[in-house]
């Protein structure tokens, strides 16, 4: 690991003030990494012991828990401090009532004490798992070093992406929570290090790969996530979380399915579909939404809208199996929640 | 950096590069070495301490970052003239393990798991101890010991 600056701001003021002068010079094609906010470390540290992640400085905001940290529900929605720790959101009995599919989420991600550690933003801001990419002894990797190429590309690429992939990444976005938020419609609320606020749709958050994917995020220099806003509607009762992976626990999705129903007079008034384990970024498919819209929810409706979430899949090779496998997950996945009763 | 950590009890002052880790710094600066390292990258387990009465992992936690909390390694859990605690009796005599390695990680996830209810029933101890591996594959041992210390816990 290379040395650091460490510093430990004990207001967010403090934190974006330290991240603000930790902002490289701006010029054309900068990679020079920035400052980094710590929180629960542990994606983070991971990358910096693996040689991937060096950054200069970093800024320690765990101790601002108690003024991101927290967990409120009521009739508008769901607010979900940034520093909130995944165990703690997994648990909340409004989260657990009113938003299974987050609950879900959370509760099958990780193991129990990088529950305990991680912060739900930095769990969203999680880098991608793609080997390629964690091990730098490989020289082609556009995301870690652009420009270089992309090993995966006809590597061993079995949990690598199909869905909004490019000529230049096929890297997949690995997490869970982030699946539930992009189909909910989630609110992304910002501080920049001027102290400005601002507010991003959450499927605004990720970029997709293109020709910069070492670009993750629409994140400005130094800026922090405070919280994420959930709407309420009436979909979010009847929702779930459908996660399929090689082993049954501390895995990693190779697919799964974030959707959330809003079924009336036997009919699907509105539905709301996230996919993980299979894109690039947090996944919201509005064409498998529209193909349910005003129909009765059976297997040949779910069907249907499963083969319009993967209409644009490309495959490498290894991964050849995955839209056939994201087809099947979404497919029970939506039958299982028109099943619910709630 | 010099820094003051609160381990089982007792304030330790140390100095430490900024790198050192929460295990590290209990294995080679304060001689605590029952907790273990093995992976050293978040995947096994062997490393997990309780901070604040919650498990988490020392190896991804930065020691300068432990600065002000409550850590407890498995050699807090009973004096050298105390009765074991029951999860570790329960180990002992359920033969939990087999090299002994993983142990210390295990013991402490198992104390947790049992004081976050979520040892309610064999399936539960297995996903919430998901993140403790024993290569020597004492598992099922494991779910035994940790139903069989469950009841202990919640009586003491």
């Amino acid at each position: 690991m290379r040395p650091f600056l460490y510093e430990q701001p004990a207001s967010t003021p403090e934190a974006i003030g330290a991240a603000a002068r930790h902002v490289p010079p701006h010029g054309e094609g900068r990679i020079q990494a920035p400052a980094q906010y710590l929180a629960g470390g542990t994606n983070l540290l991971d990358l910096m012991k693996i040689g991937v992640s060096h950054p200069p400085a970093l800024i320690n905001i765990g101790p601002l828990r108690a003024e991101h940290g927290a967990i409120e529900a009521d009739a508008s929605g769901l607010r979900l401090g940034a520093l909130a720790r995944m165990a703690e959101a997994a648990e909340h009995p409004a989260v657990l009532r009113d938003y299974p599919a987050i609950a879900q989420a959370l509760r099958l991600a990780a193991n129990q004490q990088l529950r305990n550690m991680a912060s739900l933003a930095g769990n969203v801001l999680q880098r991608t798992r793609c080997n390629y990419f964690r091990d730098p002894s490989w020289h082609a990797c556009n995301k870690r070093e652009p420009g270089t190429g992309c090993a995966a590309m006809e590597g061993i690429n079995r949990r690598l992406a199909v869905l909004g992939v490019s000529d230049h990444c096929i890297a997949n976005y690995p997490g869970d929570l982030a699946n539930a938020l992009a189909a909910l419609g989630a609110e992304v609320d910002l501080v920049a290090p001027d102290g400005t606020g601002r507010s991003i749709a959450f499927e605004d958050l990720h970029r997709l790969p293109g020709d910069t994917p070492h670009l993750e995020t629409t994140l400005r220099p130094g800026e922090l996530i405070t919280r994420f806003r959930v709407p309420a509607g009436p979909w979010t009762r009847r929702s779930l979380y459908l996660k399929v992976r090689d082993r049954e626990s501390f895995e990693f999705a190779l697919a799964s399915a974030a959707v959330a129903l809003d079924i009336g007079g036997g009919v699907v008034r509105d539905a709301r579909i996230g996919l993980g384990g299979l894109a690039a970024k947090p996944w919201r498919s509005r064409e498998a939404e529209a193909v349910l819209k005003g129909r009765r929810l059976d297997e040949a409706a779910a069907g249907e809208a499963a083969e319009a979430a993967f209409r644009t899949a490309v495959t490498h090779g290894d991964n050849a199996f995955k839209p056939e496998l994201g087809r099947r997950t979404l497919v029970r996945a939506l039958l299982q929640a028109a099943e619910m009763e709630i | 950096m010099d820094i003051t950590l609160k381990v089982n009890g007792t304030e330790r002052r140390l100095a430490v590069d900024v790198r050192t880790t929460l295990l590290d710094a209990l294995r080679e600066h304060l001689d605590l070495t029952g907790t273990k390292k093995g992976c050293d990258l978040g995947q096994c387990g062997a490393c997990t301490v309780l901070m604040d009465g919650q498990r988490v992992l020392s190896c991804f936690t930065l020691a300068v970052a432990a600065e002000g909390t409550e850590i407890t390694t498995i050699e807090g859990l009973a004096g050298e003239e105390d009765p074991l605690h029951p999860m570790q009796q329960a180990f002992l005599e359920q033969d939990a393990y087999q090299c002994g390695y993983c142990t210390p990680g295990q013991i402490m996830a198992a104390i947790a798991c049992v004081h976050e209810g979520h040892a309610n029933s064999d399936d539960e101890i297995r996903e919430y101890m998901s993140g403790n591996l024993c290569r020597c594959g004492a598992y099922p041992k494991i779910v035994a010991a940790v139903r069989q210390a469950k009841p202990l816990m919640e009586r003491a």
